[in-house]
C-alpha cells in the first residue's frame, strides 16, 4: 500500500541523455502501464525504480520517502522480470521463498505464505519442480509468485507477458489484472504492447523518446492524444495523417490533421474532403479495413462496417468524415485544442 | 550418413580395433611384467601373458618400493592433485567473480595480468621459480608442490566466459530478492557452475597428477616424491638392472587414478575439454 | 563483453581477487621478471655477485652451436609429434565416424592413454624398447635389425616422438571426432549424390569444414611438443645420445640445472616465453575468430 512519486527524472548514459525529466504520481493502488516502441527509455525508467539502474537525477519516492539510493532489496518492490529469472537450479518452492528465506522470516511463515500465494496462483502441485519442468504459463506464474509473497509496496512488471504465445497472454493478462484488484498493490507494467496497456491500466503513460509523452485513462488517451505520437501509437489500425492542404474546407493553423480509421467513411468519387483509389480491402468478417493511397502517393486506411458494400480494388473513392473528428497537431507534433 | 555396406563395414572395425590394440599394447606389456618375475623378463623375450605374481609384485611396490614406498608416493601425488585442482577452482572462481560482477579501479589491468599468465607453463620459468620456493622453505613440501601450478589463469578465464553467458536478469531478481553479493554468488552462482567446476577438477586433477618437472625440481627427500617423478628415481644408476616387475607395477599404480577418473567421467571431461580449448 | 548489472563497492572485489593476484605475483610475474632479470647477467663462479652483460648471454647463446642445434631438434620432434599423431588420430576418427553405431565404444577404447602422464608414457616405451630386456627390440633383433636408442640418435629421436604422440593420438582424436560429427551429414549425402566418391568427398568438403579444428590442434600440440613432453625426453634419453634429443625445455633445465649456469639458462627461458607467448597470439586470434563473444 504506497504512492509511487517520480520528479523530474532523468537518466544519462555517459553523454547520451535517455530519460529527458519524467513526472509520475501513482495513487496508492493504482495499475500505471508505461507503454511506447523499443528505446523510448520506459525499461530504463523502470529500472531505476527497481534500483537497478542509478537515477542521474531527480528524484523517486515510495510513500513519500526518497528511494534514489536504496538498494532494491531496501525500497520494498517486488519485480516479474521479462524472461521471468527464474534461478534454474531452484525448486519452484525456492525460487518463490528465496527472497524470504534472506530476510530471515521464519520457516513457517515462508511456508505460510508460500502456500497462499501457491493457491492463488494454482501452482501447488508443481512446487517441488525445476523451471525447466514447468510450461512457459507457468514459469510466469512462479515469478508472479516470487513478487507476492515478498507483500511489497510496489509491483514492478517488466514486458512479463512478450515471452508467451497468443492465447496464453490473453489469459495471463486477465489473471494479472484481477490478481492486482484482488491484492489492491500499487503497480507499474511496462510493454510495448498497446492492448495490454489499454486492458490493464487504471492510467497510461506512453513514452516516447525518452519523454512521458501523456499520461491519462486509457480511452481519454485513445480519444484524446496529447501529441502526434500518441495518436500515432495507440489505437489499430494506426491513424491517418494528411497534410491539411490536401484536404477540402480544413481548418487553419494546423501543421497536420489525424483521422481516425473509425472516423472515415468512402464516398463516391468526387465528393468528401479527400480524394483517393482503393488498393486493397480486407474484410475481417464484422468490419472491414479498406486501404487507399491519397493522389500524393500516401496511405489512408478506413475501416467500415462488415455489412456495408466492399469497393473493388482500383476504385477511385471520396473520403470523409465528421466535423469535429480530425486531431489536430501543430508543427511539432502537439495537440492544437478545438478553440 | 552415407553408409558403407558389406565387406567395408568390417575393414572399418578391423581399422579401429588394430589402433586401440596398437594403443593398447604398451600397458598391457607393463601390466604383464608387473605380474612376473624379475628373470622372466631379464632374459627375452618376456612373456606376453600375465604370470602368478601379481600379489607380490603390487604389494612389494606398494609397502617397500624402492627408495620410498609406493603407497607414501600415491599420497603425495593425490594431496598434489587435490591440492591443484581444489586450490585452482577455488581462487579461480572468486577472482572470476570479481572480475564479472563488479566495476572497480584497475579492473581492467587485474583482467589482463591474469589473462597474460594464460598457457605460459611452469617449465619456462623453472629456475627462479625454483629459488623463489627455495626462499620460502616450501623445498619437499605440499605447498611448495602446489602453489607454483596454480599460479595460472585458465581456469579464471573459462569461469569468466561462463559467468557472462548466465543472464543478467538472475543477478538482477537476486538483488531484487535482497541477496548481498557474496549470498548471490554462493546460492545462485556456484550451483549453476556446478557442471563446469566438476569438467574442470577432472582435467585439473589429471593436469596435476601428471606433473613431472616441478615435483622432480623440488623433492629431494624420497618421502616427498610423487609417484609420477618417483617411477625414474627407481632405476638404478650405472649399469645394475633394474627391478622391472616393481617399476612396472609402480607405472601401473601411477595411471590408474586419472584413467579411472577419465573413464569414469567420460562425458564431464570431453565437455570439459571442449569447452577449455574452444 | 560486459555485464549490465553488477554489484557496489570496490573492497569485495579485491579480496575476491587477493589469493589469485598474490599466488600469480609471487610464483608468476616475480619469477618471470627474476628471468628476464638474470638473463641479463653472468654470475661468477662462486655465486657471489654477478656482472652485467646486457644481451650478452642471448649474443652468446644465438651462436652457439647447441643451442642452435636444440632448436634445430625441437623443431624437428615438435613437428614429428604434430604429424604424427594428427595424422593417426584422423585416421582413426575417420574410421569411427563412418560408423552408425560404435563410435563412442571406441572412444571410450581409445580416450585413456590421455589420462597417462608423458613420463609414465616414457617409461613404457622405454621398457618396450629397452636395449637389453625390450621386447619390441628383442623381435627387432630376429628380423636382423639391432634397435639401439642409446648409441642411435635416429632410433632415439624416433623412439621419443612415439612415446610423445602415443598418449597424444588420444586427445586428437577426441577433437577430429567431434569435428568429423559436428560436420552436416546432410552436406555429404548431398555430394554422394552428386557422385563424389569417398576420397573425393573427404578432400572437398570433410577437409576444408575440418580445418578449424585442425588447425587449433596444429597449435595446441607444437605447444605440447614443446613443453610438456619433458618426461618423455627424461625418462628415456636424457637428451642424449650426443644432445640429439636435447629440446629446449630440456636444455633449460639441464642448463640451469645440472650446469648451474643461470644466466644462460635464465636467458633460454626469455626466449622460451617468447616462443609461448607468440603461440598464445596465435591461438588467441584464432579463437576470437571462432568463437562469437
Amino acid at each position: 500500500m504506497a504512492t509511487l512519486t517520480l520528479r523530474n527524472v532523468k537518466k544519462r548514459f555517459g553523454a547520451t541523455e535517455v530519460i529527458h525529466g519524467v513526472d509520475i504520481d501513482v495513487d496508492d493502488g493504482e495499475f500505471i502501464v508505461i507503454v511506447g516502441p523499443s528505446g523510448c527509455g520506459k525499461s530504463t525508467l523502470l529500472r531505476m525504480v527497481a534500483g537497478l539502474e542509478t537515477v542521474t537525477s531527480g528524484k523517486i519516492a515510495i510513500d513519500g520517502r526518497r528511494v534514489n539510493d536504496l538498494e532494491p532489496m531496501d525500497r520494498d518492490i517486488a519485480m516479474v522480470f521479462q524472461n521471468y529469472a527464474l534461478y534454474p537450479h531452484m525448486s519452484v518452492f525456492d525460487n518463490i521463498s528465496y527472497g524470504l528465506k534472506i530476510a530471515k522470516m521464519p520457516k513457517e511463515e515462508i511456508a505460510e505464505r508460500v502456500a497462499v500465494a501457491a493457491k492463488m496462483l494454482q501452482l501447488e502441485p508443481y512446487l517441488s519442480r525445476r523451471p525447466r519442468e514447468l510450461s512457459g504459463g507457468q514459469r510466469q506464474r512462479v515469478a508472479m509468485g516470487r513478487a507476492i509473497v515478498r507483500k511489497p509496496s510496489v509491483f514492478l512488471f517488466d514486458e512479463p507477458l512478450s515471452n508467451l504465445d497468443a492465447k496464453l497472454r490473453v489469459q495471463m493478462r486477465l489473471e494479472i489484472k484481477a490478481l492486482q484488484k484482488d491484492l489492491g498493490i500499487t503497480s507499474l507494467y511496462v510493454t510495448h504492447d498497446q492492448v495490454e496497456a489499454m486492458t490493464l491500466a487504471d492510467r497510461m503513460i506512453v513514452m516516447n523518446a525518452g519523454v512521458a509523452d501523456q499520461i491519462g485513462k486509457p480511452l481519454d488517451v485513445y480519444a484524446n492524444p496529447a501529441t502526434e505520437f500518441v495518436a500515432g501509437f495507440i489505437g489499430s489500425p494506426a491513424t491517418n495523417f494528411v497534410p491539411p492542404a490536401a484536404v477540402a474546407g480544413a481548418p487553419s493553423g494546423a501543421a497536420r490533421l489525424g483521422i481516425r480509421p473509425e472516423h472515415a467513411r468512402l464516398t463516391d468519387a468526387g465528393s468528401g474532403r479527400m480524394q483517393g483509389v482503393v488498393t486493397f480491402s480486407e474484410a475481417l468478417g464484422a468490419e472491414t479495413l479498406i486501404h487507399l493511397v491519397l493522389p500524393s502517393g500516401a496511405p489512408f486506411t478506413v475501416r467500415q462496417d462488415g455489412a456495408l458494400p466492399r469497393p473493388v480494388e482500383g476504385e477511385p473513392c471520396g473520403i470523409d468524415w465528421p466535423d469535429g473528428a480530425d486531431i489536430r497537431f501543430d508543427a511539432d507534433g502537439r495537440r492544437i485544442a478545438l478553440p | 550418413m552415407v553408409q558403407k555396406r558389406g565387406i567395408g563395414h568390417w575393414f572399418t572395425h578391423l581399422g579401429l580395433i588394430v589402433g586401440v590394440l596398437i594403443i593398447f599394447f604398451p600397458i598391457w606389456l607393463a601390466f604383464v611384467a608387473s605380474t612376473v618375475t624379475q628373470p622372466e623378463i631379464v632374459r627375452p623375450p618376456m612373456p606376453l601373458w600375465p604370470g602368478d605374481r601379481f600379489v607380490e609384485n603390487y604389494t612389494s611396490a606398494l609397502v617397500s618400493g624402492i627408495n620410498a614406498p609406493v603407497a607414501r608416493m600415491l599420497v603425495n601425488s593425490l594431496v598434489m592433485a587435490l591440492g591443484i585442482a581444489i586450490g585452482k577452482i577455488i581462487i579461480s572462481l572468486l577472482s572470476a567473480f570479481a572480475i564479472v560482477y563488479f566495476r572497480f579501479p584497475g579492473r581492467r589491468l587485474f583482467f589482463w595480468l591474469i589473462f597474460l599468465t594464460l598457457m605460459l607453463p611452469v617449465e619456462v620459468r623453472i629456475v627462479p621459480t625454483y629459488e623463489v620456493v627455495a626462499g620460502f622453505g616450501m623445498l619437499n613440501s605440499y605447498s611448495g608442490l602446489i602453489f607454483p601450478l596454480i599460479a595460472s589463469a585458465t581456469a579464471t578465464f573459462l569461469f569468466r566466459q561462463f559467468f557472462l553467458t548466465v543472464p543478467d536478469e538472475l543477478a538482477e531478481a537476486a538483488r531484487v530478492d535482497g541477496a548481498r553479493p557474496m549470498r548471490f554468488f554462493w546460492d545462485i552462482l556456484l550451483p549453476m557452475s556446478r557442471t563446469n567446476i566438476a569438467a574442470l577438477f577432472v582435467i585439473l586433477f589429471i593436469y596435476g597428477w601428471n606433473q613431472y618437472l616441478w615435483p622432480l625440481l623440488i623433492t629431494t627427500d624420497p618421502s616427498m616424491n610423487t609417484i609420477v617423478m618417483g617411477i625414474k628415481q627407481m632405476f638404478p644408476s650405472g649399469d645394475d638392472v633394474a627391478d622391472w616387475p616393481v617399476i612396472m607395477a609402480t607405472s601401473i599404480l601411477a595411471m590408474l587414478p586419472p584413467i579411472v577418473v577419465v573413464i569414469t567421467m567420460q562425458n564431464l571431461f570431453i565437455r570439459g575439454l571442449v569447452d577449455s580449448e574452444k | 563483453m560486459e555485464k549490465r548489472v553488477t554489484f557496489k563497492g570496490w573492497t569485495l572485489p579485491l579480496c575476491l581477487l587477493l589469493p589469485q593476484v598474490a599466488i600469480t605475483a609471487v610464483f608468476f610475474f616475480y619469477p618471470a621478471g627474476q628471468a628476464v632479470y638474470q638473463s641479463l647477467f653472468i654470475p661468477d663462479p662462486f655465486g657471489l655477485k654477478s656482472q652485467f652483460v646486457g644481451l650478452g648471454n642471448f649474443n652468446y647463446l644465438l651462436n652457439d652451436p647447441y643451442y642452435r642445434a636444440s632448436f634445430a631438434t625441437t623443431a624437428v620432434f615438435s613437428g614429428l609429434v604434430t604429424v604424427v599423431s594428427m595424422g593417426i588420430a584422423l585416421y582413426l576418427a575417420i574410421l569411427a565416424d563412418r560408423l552408425i553405431k560404435g563410435a563412442g565404444t571406441y572412444r571410450t577404447l581409445l580416450i585413456w592413454p590421455y589420462a597417462v602422464a608423458p613420463a609414465v608414457a616414457g617409461v613404457l616405451w622405454m621398457f618396450m624398447f629397452n636395449t637389453r630386456v625390450g621386447v619390441v627390440t628383442w623381435y627387432l633383433g630376429l628380423l636382423g635389425y639391432d634397435w639401439n636408442h642409446v648409441l642411435n640418435e635416429g632410433e632415439a629421436m624416433g623412439l621419443v616422438v612415439a612415446a610423445s604422440s602415443w598418449g597424444r593420438v588420444s586427445y586428437n582424436f577426441l577433437f577430429f571426432l567431434a569435428g568429423l560429427q559436428a560436420i552436416p551429414k546432410s552436406v555429404i549425402e548431398a555430394a554422394a549424390i552428386d557422385g563424389a566418391r569417398f576420397w573425393t568427398r573427404f578432400r572437398t568438403i570433410v577437409w576444408p569444414l575440418l580445418s578449424p579444428t585442425t588447425f587449433f590442434l596444429l597449435v595446441v600440440n607444437v605447444v605440447y611438443a614443446f613443453f610438456e613432453t619433458f618426461g618423455v625426453i627424461h625418462t628415456i634419453t636424457s637428451g642424449g645420445p650426443q644432445q640429439a634429443t636435447t629440446i629446449l625445455v630440456y636444455k633449460v633445465f639441464s642448463d640451469g640445472f645440472v650446469g648451474q649456469d643461470l644466466g644462460s639458462s635464465a636467458a633460454q627461458s626469455v626466449i622460451l616465453l617468447v616462443v609461448v607467448g607468440l603461440l598464445t597470439v596465435i591461438q588467441f586470434k584464432f579463437i576470437e575468430r571462432r568463437v562469437h563473444y
